[in-house]
């Protein structure tokens, strides 16, 4: 298996959304609908809610994680979340999400090779071992 | 794996209160994601989690609050949701409201200090060159690190209040000597000396900046010596909008880069940009939506408002009056410190409305629910097409005076004073 890193446990399965460009959570994630709300954004009026959501890396201002962290709790944040690089914010977002909710929201960071091959709409399964993909 | 000292150690085996277990508990989880080695003790704090975003952040602020959540280093607060000194300014819901001020309330409870301001840097206390802080909102974070020469990463919401509880930070990234140094370098191709000195150039290369950049530290070479704090909070404020940009050396300007070769650390960088002049009026143009139409209101102080950038507007204000909506958004020591020399009144009077505690790009505020909104930060230009759903005109003061004056759009093509 490729160098994949568990940075936020547990398991989530679902319909993987790419994000063709990193996405600032504060400003650009409507925690109420799930939706991506920046109008600069390639994917402007995606829902995310339960899909596993894959980037690259985080862009983000400095409320992004208490964006995430609301979205989760709402129920309308990702079921799991790729990174192609580490990034504390969507670490931030999604354990304190945990911490308070019991919700679970995994985050693993996967080298260039697999991160190449995930494409949206395909699904997705996240667990202890690293991320999965079904085409 | 993160070595822990004893102290810290015992935080994490309960031996403090329930808020230092929670706070220690997610320190080392950054630390351990940055892969950081050990903590580093921090001098102070700039807390962004005082910004209202919904019961999450809230509720997590009032559980370490109500288990004995004490900062343990001196910490500032950023902007929130709320001008507690002009609150008629304020236009959404008051279960909103109600909540932002609870979240407010939490933090102070914590020790921290009700500074209410993006611009820490303004107040009177605040930290030199090579001091270890942790600091989160992102124009602050740049400015720290590139103007004063104090180290912190691109902390944000959540870490920002666990690293002050603890008084600790990760022993990684920004923190340390060789991260500091430049990779990169950014030079200018064929641009013109009144351009350089011009109040525009700063948050248009800014902007530039935080588009180019990737997770790098760059130096800026060729800009006049000793480029005013002003000019680069506008510069930092643009970078760390349109990218990620952390610390970002001005050659001749900054602690850290008395020349180009010593902020580079002696090496050559591994990559050169070259910014012409066709790229700045490039991006001088993309940062306006729109350049023409009814203008809706002129928004400044993004962010906050100094006291010589109160000043400047004073002066242009004094007993003229404006034709449209003028806010102009500082933090209440700056606004203390311009009252008292007569400048509060000379807006006020003018018809410009002060707020402080907040800003117009992150609340409801601006009354006008259609036209075009003016504004001289890059930062607003880029936030407030997406946060207000109306069009922005971006411009120098002398142009958002210029309008406010004459109630309608005035942008002037040079770039001159």
């Amino acid at each position: 298996m490729s160098d994949q890193r568990l940075l936020v446990d547990g398991e989530a399965a679902g319909e993987l959304v790419v994000l063709e460009e990193p996405l600032s959570f504060w400003g650009g994630l409507d925690a109420e609908s799930g939706e991506i709300i920046d109008v600069r954004h390639p994917q402007l009026g995606t829902n995310i809610a339960g899909k596993i959501v894959a980037m690259a890396h985080g862009r983000g201002s400095s409320s992004s994680a208490s964006v995430l962290a609301e979205a989760i709790r709402a129920g309308n944040g990702p079921s799991g979340i790729v990174l192609g690089e580490p990034d504390e914010i969507v670490v931030l977002g999604s354990l304190v999400a945990a911490l308070l909710y019991e919700t679970s929201c995994p985050v693993v960071v996967v080298d260039a090779d697999v991160y190449g091959t995930l494409v949206s709409g395909d699904i997705a399964i996240i667990s202890a071992s690293g991320v999965v993909v079904q085409t | 794996m993160v070595q822990l000292t004893e102290f810290e150690a015992g935080l994490a085996a309960g031996e403090g209160t329930p808020a230092q277990k929670i706070a220690i508990g997610v320190v080392v989880k950054i630390a351990e994601v940055m892969g950081a080695e050990r903590l580093l003790e921090a001098s102070s704090a700039h807390i962004d989690s005082c910004l209202y975003h919904g019961l999450a952040g809230l509720e997590f602020a009032e559980m370490l609050a109500s288990g004995g959540g004490e900062v343990a280093i001196p910490s500032t607060l950023n902007v929130s949701s709320l001008d507690l000194l002009h609150p008629e300014l304020y236009r959404g819901d008051a279960e909103t409201a109600a909540q932002a001020r609870r979240l407010m309330d939490a933090y102070e409870a914590m020790g921290c200090r009700p500074t209410w301001t993006c611009a820490p840097y303004q107040l009177a206390e605040r930290p030199g060159l090579g001091d270890q802080i942790v600091w989160a909102e992102s124009n602050a974070i740049v400015f720290a690190n590139s103007a004063l020469g104090a180290r912190t990463n691109r902390y944000g919401d959540f870490i920002d209040i666990c690293s002050a509880i603890t008084g600790r930070v990760p022993a990684a990234g920004l923190h340390l000597d060789e991260p500091r140094l430049a990779t990169t370098e950014i030079r200018f191709d064929g641009v013109a000396d009144d351009v350089l000195d011009s109040e525009l150039l700063y948050a248009v290369l800014g902007h530039i900046s935080g588009e180019v950049l990737d997770n790098e530290v760059a130096v800026i070479s060729g800009l006049p010596p000793g480029v005013s704090e002003d000019r680069i909070k506008a510069l930092g404020a643009a970078a760390a909008s349109s990218g990620a940009v952390a610390l970002i050396h001005l050659a001749g300007s900054t602690p850290e880069a008395p020349d180009t070769h010593t902020a580079l650390g002696g090496r050559t960088p591994q990559r050169v940009i070259d910014v012409s002049m066709p790229q700045l009026d490039e991006a001088r143009s993309v940062l306006s939506t729109q350049v023409s139409g009814p203008l809706a209101a002129v928004n400044m102080g993004t962010p906050h408002a100094s006291l010589s950038e109160l000043e400047e507007l004073a002066e242009a204000f004094r007993g003229e009056t404006v034709k449209c909506e003028v806010y102009v958004s500082t933090g209440r020591d700056v606004l203390a410190a311009a009252t008292a020399r007569g400048w509060e009144d000379d807006l006020t009077n003018s018809g410009v409305k002060i707020v402080t505690d907040t800003c117009t790009y992150i609340t409801p505020i601006v009354e006008a629910k259609a036209g075009v909104l003016m504004t001289n930060s890059a930062k607003w230009a880029f936030y407030a097409p997406t946060n207000l759903g109306m069009d922005v005109a971006f411009g120098s003061t002398r142009d958002c005076i210029d309008s406010a004056l004459a109630g309608e759009i005035v942008l002037s093509g040079d770039w001159g004073e």
